[in-house]
């Protein structure tokens, strides 16, 4: 494991170390992430520590980077043509640019988009996607999977009497968490959001938050958000970006409260033009 | 200030007139593809149905006998349907999977430098008269198919078969191509970021989603291949038996038509017409079920 605070006591024991010391280790380090659209520059000397078990808000200004680096995260960005990246991003160990097992990577590291997009399929056959195509056939496996990953997306109740009919029958704000459901059923370490609740109505929010601050204990989150309440609710630690660069990185508490570089407060406060 | 409204009534009144003219041109041109749809049909079911009510002859004789005699006063269809049902079933067999591969790796895999070339050889191949179809599979496909599988004649049912293959990629291509790539970016991304391959992502996402389009892409080739005459005589051979082996010379339902309507009069001129009633009929179908699936594929 990649640390960067001296290990305590259980370093042997990873579980009873991480439920005793939450914010030791780190999960994704990132040390001068430069990014280009062809000519563009996107992203600038991006460098964060991401800490496991945490949940990790992105915020800034539309435009600023913070999708693109999100997708750095899971290499979504080799499908554009024409992107160029250079610096380290090491996630448990292992600089994820220097492997070639994009599959691996995105099986650990696994992402909820900013739309719902479920697949025009049952929800079912959705949640048990990932698995069939990491080959596992097994019906009775993957009747397990789908019902854990289902109710670890607080979505199982909803939808249980209807696991065999489409998943584009529900309601937005149910789509996207069997997205998450999806997600999880992969096993994932760390789950990347990009605006997960942008394209939904209050209540679905709420929910989708109140299961975020739930799957802390599990996963480790980065959450992209526009949305500064949502940010001072279900995170631990933001980034604040501008113009692809990392402004500030701090507990949430500190950021939304007493910031310490001004364009941060500007923005966090709603002066930001 | 008087002199104003009156200007403007006037200009107002030759709108109204230009107006209501061009509503008549559009009409009249819009009506004009439906009356001449109207008349065709309307000729050759009238032309087509005159032996089967006029004059006695069984429908039955004429869609199931297997002698075509018109000297004789024999129409039997028979082995031209099957000939032209065999020749369009393993044209689809050769030419659906071509022309999906095709479509998925110009939509799917290839940078676009290089789909950038191949999308417009593959549209250019719809633009090629049907005629230079059949003398290239005169001059290369027979002569070729001889050779190799020691034939005392090429022209057979497999050369129909691999000249309406060819013919029918554009369309195949270029209509499944489309079909794959309205398919929306998000499915893609979100199987690629549940660790599938790019291939699982697309045969097992991607093609799915697609999958009305495609299938009109099927149905529309197919409508190009049962309908294709003029390639056809060409390399068919012209043998008025029911195929039996992709070896044999066939004559299927629309070269019969060409063949024979030039010289033909009376009752043998009205079989053809009757042939043609056969092969829309054809036609028909496939427009009805290209019809549902598009309604489906609305939903
Ligand atoms: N596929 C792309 N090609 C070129 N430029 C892009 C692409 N995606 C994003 N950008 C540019 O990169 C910058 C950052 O975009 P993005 O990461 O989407 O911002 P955010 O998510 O913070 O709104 C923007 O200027 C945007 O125009
Ligand atoms: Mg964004």
């Amino acid at each position: 494991m990649y640390t960067t605070i001296l290990e305590p006591k259980m370093v042997k024991d990873e579980k009873s170390t991480v439920t005793e010391t939450p914010e030791t280790k780190t999960k994704i380090h990132v040390e001068n992430l430069n990014l280009f659209y062809g000519e563009k520059q996107a992203l600038f000397d991006v460098s964060i520590d991401i800490k496991e078990k945490e949940v990790t808000a992105l915020i800034g200004p539309s435009g600023c980077g913070k999708s693109t680096f999100l997708r750095t995260l899971n290499r979504m960005n080799d499908l554009i043509e024409g992107v160029k990246i250079s610096g380290k991003i090491i996630i448990d160990d292992e600089n994820i640019y220097e492997s070639n097992d994009v599959i691996k990577l995105r099986t650990k590291v696994g992402m909820v988009f900013q739309k719902p997009n479920l697949f025009p399929m049952s929800i079912y056959d959705n949640v048990a996607y990932g698995p069939r195509m990491q080959g596992i056939k097994n019906k009775a496996i993957l009747n397990e999977i789908v019902e854990n990953s289902l109710r670890g997306a607080a979505i199982w109740d909803e939808v249980q009497d209807r696991l065999k009919s489409s998943a584009l029958g529900l309601s937005g704000g149910q789509q996207q968490r069997v997205c998450i459901a999806r997600a999880i059923a992969m096993k994932p370490d760390v789950i990347l959001m990009d605006e997960p609740t942008s394209a939904l109505d209050p209540i679905s929010t709420l929910k989708i938050e109140e299961l975020i601050a739930a799957m802390k204990k599990d996963y480790t989150i980065v959450i992209v958000t526009h949305n500064m309440q949502q940010a001072a609710r279900v995170s631990d630690k933001t980034a604040f970006f501008l113009n692809g660069e990392i402004i500030e990185f701090d507990e949430t508490s500190k950021i939304f409260s007493m910031p310490s570089d001004q364009r941060t407060e500007d923005y966090v406060t709603g002066r930001f033009g | 200030m008087s002199t104003l409204p009156v200007k403007r009534e006037k200009s107002n009144k030759r709108k109204y007139f230009m107006e209501k003219l061009s509503g008549k041109v559009f009409l009249f041109c819009a009506l004009l593809s439906v009356i001449s749809l109207l008349l065709i049909i309307g000729f050759v079911f009238f032309k087509g149905s005159k032996p089967f009510i006029g004059e006695g002859y069984s429908i039955v004789d004429f869609l199931f006998g297997n002698d075509w005699v018109p000297s004789e006063n024999q129409f039997g269809i028979f082995p031209m349907i099957v000939a032209s049902i065999y020749a369009t079933i393993g044209a689809l067999i050769i030419g659906v999977p071509v022309g999906l591969f095709t479509a998925i790796f110009l939509a799917e895999i290839a940078p676009k430098s290089i789909a950038k070339i191949i999308s417009p050889a593959v549209q250019l191949l719809a633009g090629i008269p049907s005629v230079l179809y059949g003398v290239f599979g005169l001059a290369v496909i027979v002569p070729f198919l001889q050779n190799q599988l020691g034939l005392i004649k090429g022209q057979s049912l497999i050369a129909v078969i691999l000249v309406l293959a060819i013919m029918m990629l554009p369309t195949v291509v270029t209509v499944a191509e489309t079909a794959i790539r309205a398919v929306p970016k998000s499915y893609r991304e979100g199987s690629l970021a549940l660790g599938a391959s790019q291939i699982g992502t697309i045969f097992k996402v991607v093609v799915p989603s697609a999958k009305s389009g495609i299938m009109t892409a099927v149905v529309l080739g197919m409508g190009r291949a049962i309908g294709e005459t003029m390639a056809v005589i060409l390399v068919a051979g012209n043998s008025l038996i029911i195929p039996t082996s992709l070896t044999d010379s066939i004559r299927p339902l629309t070269t019969n038509i060409a063949l024979e309507m030039g010289y033909a009069f009376g009752t043998h001129q009205e079989m053809l017409f009757a042939t043609g009633i056969v092969l829309f009929s054809f036609i028909l179908l496939l427009n009805f079920v290209l019809a549902r699936i598009s309604s489906k594929g609305g939903n």
